[in-house]
C-alpha cells in the first residue's frame, strides 16, 4: 500500500501533470450521439501544437485524408475524408472531440481510425512491422494530450 | 490533386496487344458495376512505360527467366523447356485461369505453387522463395504470353469454399487502423490517400514492376503490404489465406486482360 502510494506520487511528479490526469480509453464518456464533453486531459489543448499532430505522418497522419485550407503548405492532402475548413461551424467542441477519439460512434462503419481506442481490433499489428502485438501491450494512436491538441486546433477553423 | 478518376486513356502494348483496361464489372462482385485497372490510376509518364516492351523495366524480368527456362536444374537434369517446349505456345492462356483447383493436389494452386511443385516433385531442384525474384520473374513470363487474354479464373465446383473465404478476408477490417481491403479498393478508389491515388487493388497486371522499390513485385507481396499498412499482423506469403485472397482478388478482375508485367509507381 504505502509503495504503490509512493509509485504513484513519484509518477505525478516525473510526468507532465496534464497527463497524470488523463483519462484512459476505455474509461472516455461518449454520449449517445458519440460525443465527449470533458478534456481527456482536463485540460485545454493546444492548437499550435495540433496543427502538427495533424499533418505529421508518423503522428496522426490526418492530411492522408483530409484537406485543410489553413495548411496549405502540407503537401498531399488526401480526400478519402470530407476537408475539414470550417469544421467548428459544422460541430461543437464536444462533438469534435468524440470524432477525433472514435470516430466510429458518430458515424457507424466509417473507414475514419479510432484514435483514442486500445481494444476491439481484428490481428492487431505492431505499428507497420506487419508482427502480431499482445493485446495488453497497444497503446492508442494518439495520446490524451495529442487528441486535445487536434481539438483545439480543429476548433479554430471557422468560415463564419 | 483533389478528385483525380480513372484517366480516359487507352492500352495497346507494342502497337498490336489490346488490352481491355476497364469493364463491366462480374455478377460476383456486389460493390462495383466496373471493373478497372490500375494502369488508369498512374501518370501518364508511368502509363506510357507500359505501351513498349523496350520501355518496360519488367521484361528484363521477362528475359531472365526465359534463359531460366531453358537452364537444367536439379537432380533430374531437366529444365522447363524440356517438359513445357515453347512457353509461348503452352503457356499461352495459363495465367488468365488462376489461382486454379487442382484436381491432383485437390487443392486451389497459384502459378507459384505450381511452379514451385514442378521443380520439388518433377526436376529435383530447391522451391523457389516465393515472393522472391526467380519465381516472379517466371511468373512475369508466363503471364506475358497471355497479355491481352480476358482473365477468367473459376469460383464455382471446388473452388468456391476458398472463394468465400477469400472474400470474408477482403471485407474484414484488419489491424489497428481497421481497414479492409475494399475500404480502400472499393469504397474510395479514385480518391487520394495522401499521395497515393487509390486504385480498386486489381491484380490482372501482376507482376508488378514498381519504380517506387525498382523490381517486379507479386501478387502477395502486395498484399502483405497492403495488410501491414492497416497497422495488423499479415499472413504469410503462399499462405492458405493469402491464396484465398487471390483467387477472390483475381476474380474481381474476371473480364480484364492479363497485363503483367505492367508498371506502377
Ligand atoms: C482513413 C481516412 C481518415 C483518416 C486517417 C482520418 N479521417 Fe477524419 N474522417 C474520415 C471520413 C471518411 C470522415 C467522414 C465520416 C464518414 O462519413 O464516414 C471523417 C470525418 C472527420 C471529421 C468530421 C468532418 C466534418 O466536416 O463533418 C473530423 C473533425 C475528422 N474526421 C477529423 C480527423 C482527424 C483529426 C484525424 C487525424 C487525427 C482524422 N480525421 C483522420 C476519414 C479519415
Ligand atoms: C519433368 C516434367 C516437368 C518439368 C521439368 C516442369 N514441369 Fe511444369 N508441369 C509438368 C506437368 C506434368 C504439369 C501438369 C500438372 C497437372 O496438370 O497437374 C505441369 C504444370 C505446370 C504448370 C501449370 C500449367 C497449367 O496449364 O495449369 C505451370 C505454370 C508449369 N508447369 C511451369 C513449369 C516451370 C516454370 C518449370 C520450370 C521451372 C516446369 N514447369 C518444369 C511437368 C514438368
Ligand atoms: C489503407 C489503404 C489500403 C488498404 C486497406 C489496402 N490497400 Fe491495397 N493499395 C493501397 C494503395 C495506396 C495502393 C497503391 C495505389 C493503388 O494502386 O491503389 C495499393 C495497391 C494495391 C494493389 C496493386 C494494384 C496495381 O494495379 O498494381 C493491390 C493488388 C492491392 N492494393 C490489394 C489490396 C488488398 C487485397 C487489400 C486487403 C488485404 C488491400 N489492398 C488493402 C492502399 C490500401
Amino acid at each position: 500500500m504505502k509503495r504503490a502510494f509512493h509509485a504513484a506520487l513519484a509518477a505525478c511528479i516525473l510526468a507532465p501533470s496534464a497527463q497524470a490526469e488523463s483519462v484512459a480509453p476505455g474509461d472516455v464518456s461518449y454520449d449517445e450521439a458519440g460525443a465527449v464533453a470533458a478534456s481527456l486531459t482536463g485540460q485545454p489543448g493546444n492548437a499550435e501544437e495540433g496543427a502538427k499532430v495533424f499533418s505529421t505522418k508518423s503522428v496522426g497522419n490526418c492530411v492522408s485524408c483530409h484537406e485543410v485550407t489553413a495548411l496549405a503548405d502540407v503537401p498531399f492532402q488526401g480526400n478519402v475524408g470530407p476537408s475539414l475548413d470550417g469544421v467548428a461551424d459544422r460541430w461543437t467542441e464536444h462533438e469534435i472531440r468524440g470524432i477525433v477519439a472514435d470516430a466510429k460512434k458518430t458515424y457507424d462503419g466509417t473507414v475514419m481510425p479510432s484514435f483514442y481506442k486500445v481494444s476491439g481490433f481484428i490481428r492487431p499489428g505492431k505499428a507497420y512491422t506487419g508482427k502480431a502485438i499482445p493485446a495488453e501491450e497497444i497503446t492508442p494512436l494518439l495520446s490524451a494530450q495529442q487528441i486535445e491538441d487536434v481539438v483545439a486546433f480543429l476548433v479554430t477553423l471557422k468560415d463564419e | 490533386l483533389a478528385n483525380a478518376d480513372a484517366d480516359e486513356d487507352t492500352l495497346t502494348i507494342n502497337g498490336e496487344i489490346e488490352i481491355v483496361t476497364r469493364t463491366a464489372a462480374p455478377d460476383h462482385v456486389d460493390g462495383l458495376s466496373e471493373v478497372i485497372s490500375g494502369w488508369h490510376f498512374r501518370a501518364d509518364e508511368t502509363q506510357a512505360l507500359e505501351m513498349d516492351d523496350f520501355d518496360n523495366p519488367g521484361m528484363l524480368g521477362v528475359e531472365a527467366a526465359m534463359e531460366v527456362w531453358e537452364t537444367a536444374e536439379g537432380s533430374e537434369g531437366k529444365a522447363c523447356a524440356d517438359c513445357h517446349e515453347s512457353v509461348e505456345e503452352t503457356m499461352k492462356g495459363v495465367r488468365a485461369v488462376y489461382p486454379k483447383y487442382n484436381e491432383a493436389a485437390g487443392e486451389v494452386q497459384t502459378l507459384e505453387m505450381v511452379i514451385n511443385d514442378c521443380r520439388t516433385e518433377r526436376m529435383g531442384a530447391e522451391a523457389w522463395n516465393y515472393t522472391g525474384a526467380d519465381i516472379t520473374n517466371m511468373v512475369a513470363l508466363i503471364s506475358s504470353v497471355s497479355r491481352g487474354m480476358p482473365v477468367n479464373v473459376a469460383i464455382d465446383g471446388p473452388a468456391a469454399e476458398m472463394w468465400e473465404q477469400g472474400k470474408e478476408l477482403y471485407y474484414t477490417r484488419t489491424g489497428q487502423l481497421e481497414l479492409s481491403c475494399a475500404n480502400c479498393h472499393e469504397d474510395n478508389y479514385g480518391n487520394m490517400i495522401r499521395a497515393d491515388h487509390l486504385s480498386q487493388g486489381q491484380i490482372n497486371g501482376f507482376p508488378t514492376y514498381r519504380l517506387k522499390n525498382a523490381k517486379l513485385n507479386s501478387v502477395h507481396a502486395r498484399f502483405k503490404g497492403c495488410v501491414r499498412d492497416t497497422r495488423a499482423e499479415t499472413y504469410a506469403p503462399g499462405s492458405p489465406e493469402f491464396v484465398a485472397l487471390e483467387l477472390y482478388v483475381a476474380s474481381r478482375g474476371n473480364g480484364l486482360s492479363v497485363e503483367g508485367p505492367s508498371v506502377r509507381n
